[in-house]
């Protein structure tokens, strides 16, 4: 119910919203929460296991209890917390876990067979048998206990990652926090101020009391208002400070737009929905708060039970009363503010019923002391409280229950870098332990600090310690006049009696579990948390869980502090995978990396293909071709006979240049490019470490103390990263320099009989086979561009890469595919390039698969005896070097067979197919167009010694049988004089 | 004039990385592209850090920048580009600095932009791990870091301004993330 004129947000425009297709109105700056009490709704949703109704039991991100499903489809959000919901207009939320309504909701029957659930009864009931725990059992209980669920349908809303560097991270904007926040700001500091809240101040805003002589609220915004002037200072609301990492890093999780109206994706109007931050601060000041925890007894869960601050904050700060006849229940004194305020604003309070002795007086409200609520009536909505003393039992009319049980200070995060929190006897809470977070220290509520005072005073000085640390002083001024009531408790865990009372209430724990749990020898805390689930719910048992481990300790005969606490860990409120994977969907996947020629390519109908972030062109269907092998027969075919034209410039290129460069490669390479010429280029295999083959390509002498090193495509960052390690770490004492040129240069082969004709077309001045000879390099000039002209082949026609400047890739591609094809040739695509390269037996990394030595691929030759380089050692071990290693031969299929695949094993025909009889694998497959047959390079045992045998071709994957010779692994033109011509 | 279509031509026509991408204004955030005219890597060779330095400021105007830092301005600029390598950016390189450092012509190596406009440090803090907050990185500051998955070169050069270089070929995923960014902060504003 809302009290006319009460709270702060009172006069504000009213909000329609609905719930469970009810429609009602709410004020701006409401939550759900607070929205749905002042429409006298408690029910909100049904609890997990059991199906109990349950209502709204706090007013903060700790809600265990009302967890509702906002929004449908795509952008369905499940387990909102209704505390933590800001309404807005149009907002339309469900209840979960609950079928076919949260008022008759089938699955209650759990409640009632509540004596066979308890802790422990799915691993004791469904072991056997085993096969039925997954198709059965599993199934059966998820379908029944749960929260919300996701619609299936992919979320399409955009979500961020950003990054935040300051002096001082304050966590928390209560006393304490706004109070370090200024002093540090005051002081030149550059500070970020992160709240959870959509409004700053914390508990300022849900007590009614003073600061600085005036209302807190208004000491808050007078604050704030300070503290958004000045230009060091970042305010952060929505922001919840998630996890404490290594070197002052935190991550916060920026709720940036659940609280705007919405009709489709966010992605239309750019907003993300969340952004997921990562914050580097110098220092930081954890000023959390604290928590209030609820007291056990019989049916505590009941909705209209609520905590005794929560209470208080609905009606101070959003001006509604949960009840209209209210009892509190407490053991401490700071409960009787809710009796106070709620009195004051003239609501009924029934009774305040203290546990202690002791407890104050109040001439606003009956005071029953020495007593304790031992269970409460009303299913969806609390009824009565009974309340025992030593005259016995009473029970007294009731529709709100406020409790509390204690504050427990937020030390979350303190622990996540695996420190344990300290127990203080005298407030019979955990309190964080000094410098479990370097550089953090903590002020207020969070640190055992519960009066306002108090909290502003540890603000403050946890500010100046961190200028110190900063190196920055502090101006002196004064502290603001507050509240300094001494916070007085005698611990109450549970009221003892029958029935079941509520620990967890998001995982339905009761005291018995825990009990029953000790009781079967899971006494430690970390035992007890997985035999009953307690703390294991999405609020992490944030209202549980010290109240759980003081159960466990009676039960168990140990202390408190000796029991221990669970570990706590990030995030401390739920962060949405979407908000982690920020940024990732569709394009921001991976970069894509295009050539100069993609353009080109793509308006001649490429397909394109994936080759580690780049995308090269497959083939180049021409029209009547309707299958991709149709394009690749003839593009083979055009360079065999004519001239091809294919965009290599993804392979890497690496510049090496200083007087030490000849040296480098002579190091890194297995053959001799110190005595190469200048003008020639050679090719190269260069091995591991460890011995095997790292990577292949050709290197080319520029001048005297300059090369050009190309490597694969996909090897190009393996190969520079070794080569930084070379010259940094195993030889830092050679002078030589390396820089990666791939990005400079378009590259394009030009291969095939026709490839000099094509080129003298376009070269300044004509080359012919004396002045560039195979394996020529140098300057050229082509149409009055400066570039590099190669004599090398991979597809064993007379072939050239010729290199200009990226700008001109473009240009010139379409220029040489434009003469090509007026020569009867053409572009030609990876797939063409496979081919070409299997039929002259040329490896790439589908053969330099990681495990094959040079012995293996038939190159011992290229191991200089005459010097040392990278690998020689190791790759004359006994297992590399062994004779019955598998090595690279080729394969004919004999007589008619369909085809040869890449992946398949080689058998002895007379031996089964069984893997002990393994011989060997086919590396590369391909239909050859040149030799009208399929071939295939393989790794074979004895395969240099088994040339004209015969082997067993075995491919299960593709059903593929096939009788195959074994030849040598070059098909095409072996002596090599076509490149030579 | 336009060349028909793969006809065989007098030239070869020069394309910028980012042709056809740029520029993009996004709520008071442009982001467009740069031509800084020659780019070529100077690595000194051993103990030649001083003499590479005189050299350049002989020829060019300015000192060999230190570590994370550039020097000289718009037009002809030094910037730090990692271990034991600047990037001289703008002049054809002097031959004299040949020999104190290894050159490498990069001109068409990188896909250089700028974005200019207030707010260009909150677009960056969603791509770049680093701290770029004008009081710690200030004009003439440079990092070599990453932007979202791409390997980058930052460069403050100037109080709402920033030169961004990515390898040439990421050019189409340099201005997909930046232009994300840019929405994403004009939105929020």
């Amino acid at each position: 119910m809302r009290l006319p004129g009460k709270g702060l947000i009172a006069g504000g425009k009213p909000v329609t919203f609905s719930f469970n297709g009810q429609h009602m109105m709410g004020l701006e700056g409401d939550t759900l929460a607070s929205a749905l009490l002042a429409n006298g709704v408690h029910l909100v949703g049904r609890s997990f296991k059991y199906h109990r109704p349950r209502g709204i039991l706090t007013a903060g991100s700790e809600e265990p209890n009302a967890l509702v499903i906002i929004g449908r489809g795509s952008h369905q959000d499940p387990n909102v917390r209704a505390t933590t919901q800001e309404l807005y207009e149009g907002l339309s939320a469900r209840s979960q876990n609950c079928w076919p309504s949260v008022e008759h909701d089938v699955m209650a029957v759990n409640d009632l067979a509540a004596p066979f659930l308890g802790a422990g009864f799915y691993y004791k009931t469904f072991m056997w048998p085993a096969a039925f725990w997954e198709k059965l059992y599993e199934p059966l209980i998820r379908r029944a206990a749960g929260l919300g669920a996701l619609s299936g349908a992919a979320d399409t809303d955009a979500y961020e990652k950003a990054y935040a560097f300051c002096d001082l991270l304050v966590i928390g904007s209560g006393p304490a926090g706004l109070m370090a926040a200024l002093t540090a700001a005051r002081a030149g500091a550059d500070v970020i101020l992160a709240e959870e809240d959509s409004r700053m101040g914390g508990r300022l805003l849900a007590e009614d009391e003073e600061v600085d002589g005036m209302p807190a609220h208004l000491w808050v915004a007078e604050v704030l208002e300070e503290l958004s002037a000045m230009e060091n200072v970042r305010l952060m609301t929505r922001t919840a400070v998630t996890g404490a990492y290594d070197q002052g890093t935190y991550g916060a999780l920026e709720r940036v737009a659940h609280h705007k109206p919405r009709r489709h994706s966010l992605k239309d109007s750019h907003l993300p929905r969340e952004c997921f931050w990562r914050i580097a601060a110098k220092r930081a000041v954890l000023a959390a708060g604290a928590i209030e925890r609820p007291v056990a007894f019989r049916n505590n869960d009941r909705p209209g039970i609520m905590t005794a601050s929560a209470v208080r904050a609905y009606l101070n700060r959003w001006g509604v009363t949960p009840g209209e006849r209210v009892t509190v229940f407490a053991n401490n004194d700071d409960a009787h503010r809710t009796a106070r305020d709620l009195a004051a604003a003239g609501v009924h309070v029934a009774a305040l019923i203290d546990s202690r002795h002791d407890a104050p007086d109040s001439e606003m409200f009956p005071v029953i002391k020495g007593a304790q609520v031992c269970d409460a009536g009303g299913r969806k909505r609390l009824e009565s409280i009974t309340v025992r003393s030593v005259a016995g039992e009473e029970k007294i009319q009731t529709d709100c229950l406020a409790m509390s049980g204690g504050w427990n200070p937020s030390v979350h995060l303190t622990c996540h870098l695996n420190a344990r929190p300290t127990w203080r006897r005298d407030i019979a809470a955990f309190v964080p332990t000094p410098g479990a977070v370097p550089g953090m220290v903590t002020a207020g509520a969070c640190n055992g600090e519960f009066s306002t005072a108090g909290a502003l005073r540890e603000g403050a000085k946890a500010a100046e310690q961190s200028l110190e640390a900063l190196g920055l002083k502090a101006t002196a001024s004064d502290l603001p006049q507050a509240e300094d009531d001494p916070y007085r408790i005698s611990p109450l865990w549970e009221v003892p009696g029958k029935g079941r009372a509520w620990l967890d209430f998001q995982n339905d724990v009761t005291v018995k579990d825990v009990q029953q749990a000790a009781g079967e020898n899971f006494r430690s805390v970390e035992h007890m948390k997985r035999y009953t689930t307690q703390g294991m719910a999405t609020d992490q048992g944030k209202n549980s869980n010290v109240a759980a481990l003081a159960v466990l300790a009676d039960a168990t005969g140990r202390s408190i502090p000796e029991t221990g606490t669970t570990t706590f860990r990030p995030p401390f409120v739920p962060v949405s995978i979407g908000a982690m994977g920020a940024g990732a969907a569709g394009q921001g996947f991976k970069p894509q990396r295009f050539l100069t020629s993609h353009k080109a390519s793509e308006e001649r109908g490429a397909h394109q293909l994936e080759v580690g972030l780049w995308y090269r062109a497959a083939y180049f269907p021409k029209a009547g071709e309707t299958n991709w092998r149709q394009s690749c027969d003839r593009e083979v075919t055009l360079v065999r006979n004519h001239v091809g034209i294919c965009d290599v410039s993804t392979l890497g290129k690496i510049d090496i240049q200083g007087p030490d460069a000849g040296k480098l490669l002579d190091y890194v390479y297995t053959n001799t490019f110190s005595t190469l010429k200048v003008g020639r280029a050679r090719y190269g295999l260069m091995l591991r470490e460890d011995g095997f083959v790292m990577d292949d390509g050709t290197t080319a002498r520029l001048g005297e103390q300059h090369y050009v090193m190309t490597t694969t495509t996909a090897a190009a960052g393996q190969v520079m990263a070794h080569l930084e390690y070379v010259s940094q770490a195993l030889r830092p004492d050679w002078d030589v320099r390396i820089v990666s040129v791939t990005e400079q240069w378009a590259q394009f082969a030009v291969a095939g009989p026709k490839a000099r004709a094509l080129l003298n077309a376009l070269l300044d001045d004509e080359i012919d086979s004396d002045s560039w000879p195979f394996m020529a390099c140098g300057d050229v000039a082509v149409m009055g561009v400066s570039g590099r002209l190669f004599r090398i082949s991979f597809s064993g026609e007379e072939a050239y890469e010729l290199a200009v400047p990226a700008r001109y890739g473009d240009a010139l591609f379409r220029e040489l595919v434009s003469r090509a094809e007026g020569l009867g040739g053409g572009a030609y695509g990876m797939e063409a390039l496979n081919v070409l390269r299997i039929e002259k037996g040329f490896i790439t990394h589908a053969e330099i698969n990681g495990t094959v030595t040079a012995l293996d691929l038939g190159m011992q030759g290229m191991m200089s005896q005459k010097k040392d380089f990278v690998g020689k050692p190791m790759s004359r071990r006994e297992g590399l070097m062994a004779e019955d290693r598998a090595q690279l031969v080729g394969l004919k299929p004999i007589g008619a067979v369909k085809q040869l695949t890449a992946g398949a094993h080689l058998f002895n025909p007379e031996e089964p197919v069984e893997r002990i009889f393994d011989q060997g694998y086919v590396t590369s497959a391909c239909f050859s167009p040149t030799l009208g047959q399929s071939v295939a390079l393989a790794f074979l045992s004895h395969g240099r010694d088994r040339i004209g045998e015969k082997v067993r071709l075995v491919d299960h994957m593709r059903g593929i049988d096939a009788l195959c010779e074994v030849v040598e692994p070059q098909f095409y033109d072996p002596e090599g004089g076509r490149a030579r011509g | 004039m336009t060349p028909k279509e793969d006809a065989p031509v007098a030239e070869l026509i020069a394309k910028s990385p980012c042709d056809g991408l740029l520029p993009v204004s996004v709520g008071g955030l442009t982001l467009s592209e740069e031509d800084l005219g020659h780019l070529t890597t100077l690595a000194p060779f051993k103990g030649q850090e001083k003499g590479l330095s005189t050299a350049l400021e002989a020829a060019h105007g300015m000192k060999l920048p230190a570590a994370g830092r550039s020097t000289g301005k718009t037009g002809n600029r030094a910037i730090w580009f990692g271990r034991d390598m600047v990037l001289l950016a703008g002049p054809a390189p002097d031959t004299s600095l040949a020999e104190h450092a290894a050159l490498t012509d990069q001109s068409d190596a990188w896909a250089v932009v700028r974005l200019d406009g207030e707010g260009c440090e909150d677009v960056l803090a969603r791509l770049c791990p680093v701290d770029l907050r004008s009081q710690t990185f200030k004009r003439g500051h440079s990092a070599r870091t990453e932007l979202r998955h791409m390997m980058a070169s930052v460069t403050r050069i100037g109080a709402n301004s920033f030169q961004i270089m990515v390898f040439r070929s990421l050019a189409r995923t340099l201005v997909h993330d930046l232009k994300t960014a840019m929405e994403a902060v004009a939105a929020r504003r």
